[in-house]
């Protein structure tokens, strides 16, 4: 494990420090949504049945194609960095362009599925949702501050991995370095992961 | 010393400013020793910033109502608190002395990641000024201590979530600095740099970095939270929207108990460094000493709950949280023994900084036996909330934390600015205070098993005495302070110029010109024995 | 460049495309059981198929399978203090909510 320094040269090149110093990152990523899991996971113990009864009013349909919407993106992303590593900048470029689209689809489902609750009067403090019991206010408000925070992961992956795919089109990245694709496909691949234990929490727990 | 041979000595990192010339060499540089200068002047810039508004609380308190009203006081002890804890001492030794040293310790031309390392810089520098801008916006300075607790944070029409949002940039710069030492410290060390072969700073900062990645991030959201739920209204912390404020305090204090530690381990780091040198000797329980450390960021991550004895938690929890309590006592002793057994039978030589760590010793030990008191269940509930825990806790932080934070400036100054300071003047200052601290704090505990609650404006005439007391010590530590960075200043001038080797330290930093070249090491050092080589 | 820094791992796009498909088939197996109202343990049978899926991502998408060991136990150690926090707290709310929750 431990590897001497070299020139500067190959000290930018220390491709295993680089991958350390993300996934670090994603463990403070980790405890950011784990304190926000910590308040589901209390609140939900306190307010059992309110939860099941207001997890029943989202759409499990929409849920579950935004899940299989991410899950796919990840296969690209995935699939992006193999291919970039085998040289075939072209099609690396082109699962790139796939992960970006899929990441924005899965924000314009979200966009329909909060403009749908908000059209019902349902946000955090509206007349509607303070009349409503204690665990639904809650509940509602875990749910878009929750979902909220992920899809604003979701749009800041979706820039990162632009730049990328700018950086893959005039050769920054390449086959010998590749290292910034990979620590982007980390960050994007736990954003996923997110969601993964998001949807089971706010959708099928009725 | 090889580089003092040289025909031609090297420029150091002081004219060296790389691409860049006068201040933009200073605020846009990658070189980890300039940004270790960077985070110096500001937290000590911050640091004075603070003293002067706990100095108006202290005088407010002779003679309450006379010179301030109360909402200016409940805005000073505020200000005052986040302040000193989020832009002094968590950032402290290791923004500063850290990012300075971590390399040279390691034998490495720099950390990790130094563009990112000037980034946190950035943020840091961002986050304070936003903090000090929540101070002067109408709206008014945040009035709620600097703990925030929910609903009254929710409530009050100061700015507070102007002020949580500095906070919240200030903790993103704090990860960064603690992702990009962890990093360095397994991928960067020199040949022959084995784990047990670090110097004992180092490991007290690997253990510091990891709590800062493991516990900063939920700070981060639990200030985000209180943003959005005086934004928003969210209620997860309103009682009456179904919420519990008692989460606030809970999110809250696992960030900020594991933050005691941030703030108290690299102290310990830096006089783990101080006592082989002075002492002529080698650490006693190197391995002890190291571990100790660890033991300290884990159990310190598991006792957040001791700060929430009154607040209605359950029994069983705050019998869990008092036990584990205790625990972090055991690192913590093992670590005052090995110092003093360090000293013993040692040819110890009694400079500034030595002293400087010795105060340290006697302080922080005061400090870990009054926490022994309040971390008991049955005492905490007579003493939560008073001015002992106010004595206890500056103490902790300012005995212990500030004087290891003093004692390294003395030890690294000659090394970090080419220049020896007036000794003489080094212990006039740390006498003057060493005695207005006890003044000033001790008077405190007094206070407090007098049942004097913290943080009230005014008190019954009974209280008055010790009042008055610790105001005077106030004065006197504030002379000590000013006699110590006068003399610190005037040595950055007027000082002689210091030897590559003043104290006869052993660790590599020592092997360098002072102050050292840009690239640090002309060739990479080849590490072949322990850090302490004194016999 | 050197060797270590490209480690030529035989991570095929068949794999990953194995791996998405078993990936879609969990998330149908996690909807179909929620519709089934197995009530006490549709809970723990999510989390646990959300886990299992989680587990997937980070070994083969993510690479941990690669990862020098030290990276798996850093990870360890992050979700440590996740669960060391989580239980820590349940020892307050579990004892001050629970009474009235299950009575």
């Amino acid at each position: 494990m431990h590897k001497g320094e070299g020139s500067v040269d190959e000290r930018h090149l220390d491709y295993a420090g680089a991958k350390m110093g993300m996934w670090i990152f994603l463990f403070t990523e980790i405890l950011f949504f784990g304190g926000l899991f910590l308040l589901y996971s209390v609140y939900r113990m306190k307010y059992l049945a309110e939860f099941h009864s207001s997890a029943a009013e989202l759409s499990v349909v929409l849920g579950t194609a935004n899940t299989v919407i991410l899950l796919t993106s990840s296969l690209f992303m995935a699939l992006s960095i193999a291919f970039l590593r085998k040289g075939r900048r072209g099609l690396s470029l082109l699962f790139q362009l796939i992960t970006i689209g899929l990441g924005l689809f899965f924000l314009v489902n979200k966009y329909f599925e909060w403009a749908e609750h908000i059209r019902q009067g349902i946000y955090p403090d509206s007349p509607v949702l303070l009349d409503m019991a204690r665990g639904k206010i809650i509940f509602f408000s875990l749910y878009y501050v929750m979902t909220g925070l992920h899809g604003l992961h979701v749009l800041i992956g979706v820039t990162i991995i632009a730049v990328m795919a700018a950086f893959t089109r005039n050769e920054t990245i390449g086959p010998l370095d590749f290292v910034k694709l990979e620590n982007t496909g980390l960050y994007w691949h736990f954003v996923d992961i997110v969601w993964i234990y998001l949807f089971p929490l706010f959708y099928l727990i009725t | 010393m090889p580089a003092e041979s040289m025909a031609t000595p090297e420029k150091s990192y002081l004219e060296d400013g790389g691409r860049f010339r006068g201040l933009f060499s200073w605020i846009f540089t990658t070189d980890h020793k300039r940004i270790g200068i960077l985070y110096l002047t500001s937290v000590f810039s911050f640091f004075a910033i603070g003293v002067i508004l706990g100095l108006l609380m202290r005088l407010s308190l002779i003679e309450p109502g006379r010179f301030m009203s109360e909402r200016t006081y409940n805005s000073l002890f505020t200000v005052h608190g986040v302040i000193q804890i989020f832009l002094f001492i968590i950032p402290g030794i290791p923004a500063s002395f850290g990012n300075f040293f971590l390399p040279i310790h390691l034998g490495a031309r720099d950390v990790a990641f130094p563009r990112l390392n000037i980034f946190s810089w950035w943020l840091y520098i961002t986050g304070g000024a936003i903090l000090i801008l929540s101070i002067f916006l109408p709206g008014g300075a945040p009035d709620t201590g600097w703990t925030f607790y929910a609903p009254y944070s929710i409530r009050t029409t100061s700015n507070v979530s102007l002020a949580a949002s500095g906070i919240f940039i200030v903790g993103f710069s704090s990860i960064l600095t603690g992702l990009n030492f962890v990093t360095t410290i397994h991928r960067m060390r020199a040949p022959g740099m084995k784990w047990f072969r670090m110097p004992l700073f180092i490991w007290s900062l690997y253990a510091t970095a990891w709590t800062q990645i493991l516990a900063t991030p939920v700070l981060a959201i639990t200030l985000l939270l209180l943003i959005l739920e005086r934004s928003f209204g969210i209620g997860f912390f309103e009682p009456l929207k179904g919420g519990d404020p008692i989460m606030f305090e809970h999110l809250f204090w696992m960030y900020s108990h594991p933050a005691v530690y941030i703030m108290i381990l690299p102290a310990m780091g830096v006089v783990s460094e101080i006592f082989p040198v002075f002492s002529r000797k080698n650490i006693f329980g190197y391995k002890a000493v190291a571990f100790s450390s660890l033991g300290i960021a884990f159990f310190g991550y598991l006792v957040w709950g001791h700060h929430m004895f009154t607040s209605g938690m359950s029994d069983i929890s705050r019998v869990i949280f008092s036990l584990i309590t205790f625990l972090v006592a055991v690192p913590s002793g093992i670590k005052v023994f090995n110092w003093i057994a360090t000293m013993y039978k040692g040819s110890v030589r009694v400079d500034s900084p030595l002293l400087f760590c010795l105060a340290f010793i006697f302080l922080f030990s005061i400090a870990g036996l009054t926490g022994l008191i309040i971390g008991t269940l049955s005492l905490n509930l007579y003493l939560h909330g008073t001015y002992f825990i106010v004595g206890h806790f500056h103490y902790t932080m300012f005995g212990g934390a500030g004087f290891g934070f003093f004692a390294g400036l003395h030890y690294w100054f000659p090394k970090m600015f080419g220049r020896m300071f007036n000794e003489r003047a080094a212990k006039t200052a740390w006498f003057i205070m060493f005695i207005g601290f006890n003044i000033l704090y001790f008077s405190m505990f007094l206070l407090g098993l007098q049942g004097m609650p913290r943080r009230y404006f005014q008190y019954l005439p009974q209280f008055r005495t010790n009042h008055i007391l610790s105001t005077i010590g106030s004065w006197i530590l504030a002379l000590g302070l000013l006699i110590m960075f006068g003399n610190l200043i005037r040595a950055l001038f007027r000082g002689e110029k210091a030897p590559a080797n003043p104290w006869g330290g052993s660790t590599l930093e020592w092997t360098l010109p002072s102050p050292p070249s840009r690239e640090n090491f002309r060739e990479t050092p080849v590490v072949k024995g322990g850090p302490y080589t004194f016999g | 460049m050197t060797e270590a820094a490209v480690p030529q791992h035989g991570l095929t796009s068949r794999l990953y495309l194995l791996v998405w498909i078993v990936l879609v088939a969990l998330t149908a197996a996690t909807v179909a059981v929620a519709r089934m109202n197995v009530t006490a343990f549709a809970a723990l049978i999510s989390i646990g198929i959300a886990t299992v899926k989680a587990g997937l991502v980070l070994v083969f998408f993510m690479h941990l399978k690669h990862e020098p060991l030290i990276l798996k136990v850093m990870l360890g150690i992050a979700l440590l203090a996740l669960s060391l926090i989580i239980l820590l707290t349940f020892s307050d709310v579990w004892y001050r909510w629970g009474a009235h929750v299950h009575s």
